[in-house]
């Protein structure tokens, strides 16, 4: 079996004194949230995962805080037994900050389970469903040779996944994730069984391919069994013996893999995935020491077996910008030396404007690493660091646990690989956003440097020639809503985390106000960046349930004029006063004195930090900002589109 | 083989398993005796003992084990019949 894979190889490995360690912590009163996902986070086997996913699942149930792990509730189906597996999922969800709670209902209960309104699933609430079904789950009959017969089989196996996933929305609105289906390894013609319609083989890549487009059109989730198996192998996957004795859908020995690829889903789901790549310079993107070597000493040149190794790590973080992840440098080097290579050197594929923070001196790595956090008003575990040196390896895990640190092997072969193998960028949708993510951060930094040589911040507010524009929640924001509330943190002031499916009722209730931001200026279009959500309190009263803004357009005033717009349909509506809430987290520090500075009176305070406001919506006129002003798609009264 | 040193390392196995310290190894130690031994768990200690033990049982084999002795008197078969090491590396170190 490939180690890499089954033994998570990107993780450090376990202390031996695990067992002793996880014992202290369970018997300890402190804040177990950090520790747990410490332990979490190296690469355990089964045994220990089972250990720590029960700690876990027990200190929750003793009512224990987990934070910051964020609290998911998923319910899972499955025509296997998977009871060895849960424990194990818990723990890879700490792993991945998921303070995670399994709800499992009988064993191979799925389709009473889907479609009873008050079964075991539909009436524990749960975030999300998991249909952890393999394919002999399915309803499937080998039709050799018989195209036509092939085509009904497969649409009856969707239309099985379909009824069970409608079943599942009607009755608990909870985002489903389907499996896809991981053929097994014998065939029965051979070769031939990829082509002829009607064998197991055939069936089943329809199959999976059907169920993906079904999801990319619904937004549920794929996880994508088929394709995990596939990498490790079909034959160590499927183990006869295993489903024999217990009804076990694959083999043991690749749970802790399987329970990670999942909770990479969970985090992503919860907006937790990693969002930018650091890489260190020498041995790492290319092979040798610039201030050794030299522009002509270092190796990166095709042709050559070392250079095309770290050349290859080069192309993966270039796919990656592509995709939206945000690209920096930390090395130890001098600054002129360190870009040498990104300005001269013919084959290097980086090049200095895909990266969007250049940190190369003879600082620690940790503070550099802090540095370019809050140069991209991100959270420090947002970060992964690349590096081949176990020493910074091991110091930033030490000072800096939050960030992603992957273990490499001795040979650079296998460094992108290993990269790719860890999955820190896990994604459950894509939207434009994300195209254009990166340019957004280059944008702003060039934007500081235009702040830094005006002489007033109005007068650079002018310069930006900005245009607001509001709409209410729509079809096709629904994705980067839904993305935003799960992911934004420190510009935040509730921090309720939202499924689209909830994001879709709000969209839909008459009753609830919902407001989406865009913002643009000369540097570009900053796409979709704050989002307001007003439920009806008393009557003419609107709670402020979620008001939240991206990081990236701080110091604008855009939350001034998303007051004002929040008022001008307040006073359409009726309402007489607004109420706010400030929760606090240990990221959204930055809001605590949101409501103070638009002019909210502080009604009460509790101990915990959390504040209530009030605004009477009459003569409230917040101060306005030098910027256009689009708001549309709103009752026609209230639409206002400039001249 | 001498039975002493494959006591010694059942016992961390089962230790580890059942994440209980207090467990005694012994010959007629059995599924009874133990909080928590169901048949799901049976099938992760077999799987632990067979990694740390680098031998497989067979389907029929496992179907077939009453009590520690009877797993002992297997991994003694077993392990005769293995080329590989008699005695594996410690548990923690076993991957």
């Amino acid at each position: 079996m490939n180690s890499l894979y089954s033994e998570l190889q990107w993780l450090p490995r376990p202390k031996p004194d695990f067992s002793e360690s996880l014992k202290a912590l369970a018997a300890s009163d402190d804040s177990l949230g950090p520790e747990m996902r410490a332990l979490a986070s190296y690469a355990l086997d089964l045994n220990q995962l089972t250990k720590l996913g029960k700690a876990v699942s027990k200190a929750r149930k003793e009512g224990k805080s987990l934070d910051p792990l964020v609290p998911l509730r998923l319910a899972v189906l499955s025509n296997s037994t998977i009871d060895m597996t849960l424990p194990a999922l818990v723990a890879s969800a700490a792993r991945h900050g998921i303070a995670l709670e399994v709800i499992q209902p009988s064993y191979d209960q799925i389709a009473q389970e889907a479609l009873t309104p008050g079964s075991t699933v539909n009436s524990s609430n749960p975030d999300a469903v998991l249909l952890a079904m393999d394919y002999r789950a399915l309803p499937l009959k080998l039709s050799l040779g018989n195209a036509e017969a092939a085509s009904a089989t497969v649409q009856g196996a969707l239309g099985y996944l379909q009824t069970l996933r409608n079943g599942i929305k009607a009755n608990s609105n909870a985002v489903c994730i389907f499996q896809s289906f991981a053929p097994p390894p014998e065939s029965l013609f051979g070769s031939l069984d990829r082509a002829l319609p009607g064998t197991l083989r055939y069936l089943l890549d329809e199959i999976n391919r059907e169920l993906a487009a079904m999801i990319r059109a619904s937004g549920d989730v794929l996880f994508d069994v088929a394709f995990l198996a596939e990498t490790v192998g079909l034959a160590e996957w499927h183990n006869p013996q295993l489903w024999n004795l217990g009804k076990f859908a694959f083999s043991d020995e690749l749970i802790p893999l399987y329970g990670d690829h999942l909770a990479r889903i969970l985090a992503a789901i919860r907006g937790k995935s990693r969002k930018v790549l650091v890489l260190d310079l020498d041995n790492t993107i290319w092979g040798g020491v610039i201030g050794d070597d030299g522009l002509e000493g270092i190796k990166i040149a095709q042709g050559d077996a070392r250079g095309e190794a770290h050349l290859a790590v080069q192309r993966l973080a270039l796919d990656l910008a592509s995709r939206g992840i945000v690209l920096a440098i930390s090395s130890k080097n001098t600054d002129e030396v360190a870009r040498e290579p990104f300005l001269k050197h013919p084959e290097m594929l980086l090049r200095l404007d895909h990266i969007a923070v250049f940190q190369a001196n003879w600082n620690d790595k940790a503070s550099n690493l802090k540095a370019i956090a809050e140069e991209l008003s991100l959270g420090i575990d947002s970060l992964v660091l690349l590096d081949d040196n176990p020493v910074e390896r091991g110091l930033v895990r030490k000072l800096l646990p939050q960030v992603a640190v992957p273990e490499l092997p001795e040979d650079p072969a296998y460094y992108a690989r290993t990269l790719a193998a860890a999955g820190y960028f896990e994604a459950v949708a894509f939207v434009d956003e994300d195209l254009k993510r990166a340019g957004f951060y280059q944008d702003n930094a060039r934007r500081a440097d235009l702040l830094k040589q005006m002489s007033g911040v109005d007068a650079y507010l002018e310069s930006l020639e900005m245009t607001i524009t509001f709409l209410p929640f729509d079809g096709p924001g629904r994705a980067r809503i839904t993305q935003l509330i799960n992911k934004s943190n420190q510009y935040n002031l509730t921090t309720r985390r939202y499924t689209e499916p909830e994001v879709e009722e709000a969209e839909h209730d008459p009753n609830v106000f919902t407001l989406q931001v865009r913002l643009a200026d000369t540097f570009g279009d900053n796409g979709m960046i704050s989002v307001v959500i007003c439920r009806p309190g008393e009557p003419e009263v609107w709670e402020i349930d979620t008001w939240l803004m991206s990081c990236r357009v701080l110091g604008r005033k855009v939350e001034h004029m998303v007051l004002r717009e929040i008022l001008q349909h307040a006073r359409s509506a009726g309402i007489r006063k607004l109420k706010g809430v400030y929760r606090p987290t240990d990221r959204n520090k930055l809001v605590v004195d949101h409501y103070a500075k638009l002019g909210f009176t502080k009604v009460a305070e509790e101990e915990s930090g959390l504040t209530f406001w009030e605004l009477l919506v009459e003569g409230a006129y917040p101060e306005s900002a030098p910027m256009k002003l689009v708001s549309q798609g709103f009752a026609a009264a209230a639409e206002r589109v400039p001249a | 083989m001498d039975e002493a040193p494959i006591y010694a390392r059942l016992t961390e196995i089962f230790h580890d398993v059942f994440d209980e310290d207090s467990i005694r190894v012994t010959p007629v130690l059995s599924a009874h005796d133990v909080d928590g031994w169901d048949s799901l768990t049976h099938i992760r200690l077999i799987l632990t003992v067979e990694k740390a033990f680098k031998i497989k049982f067979t389907t029929s084999e496992i179907g077939k084990l009453e009590n520690v002795g009877d797993l002992v008197a297997l991994i003694k078969t077993r392990a005769s019949r293995s080329t590989l090491g008699i005695l594996p590396a410690p548990l923690e170190n076993s991957r």
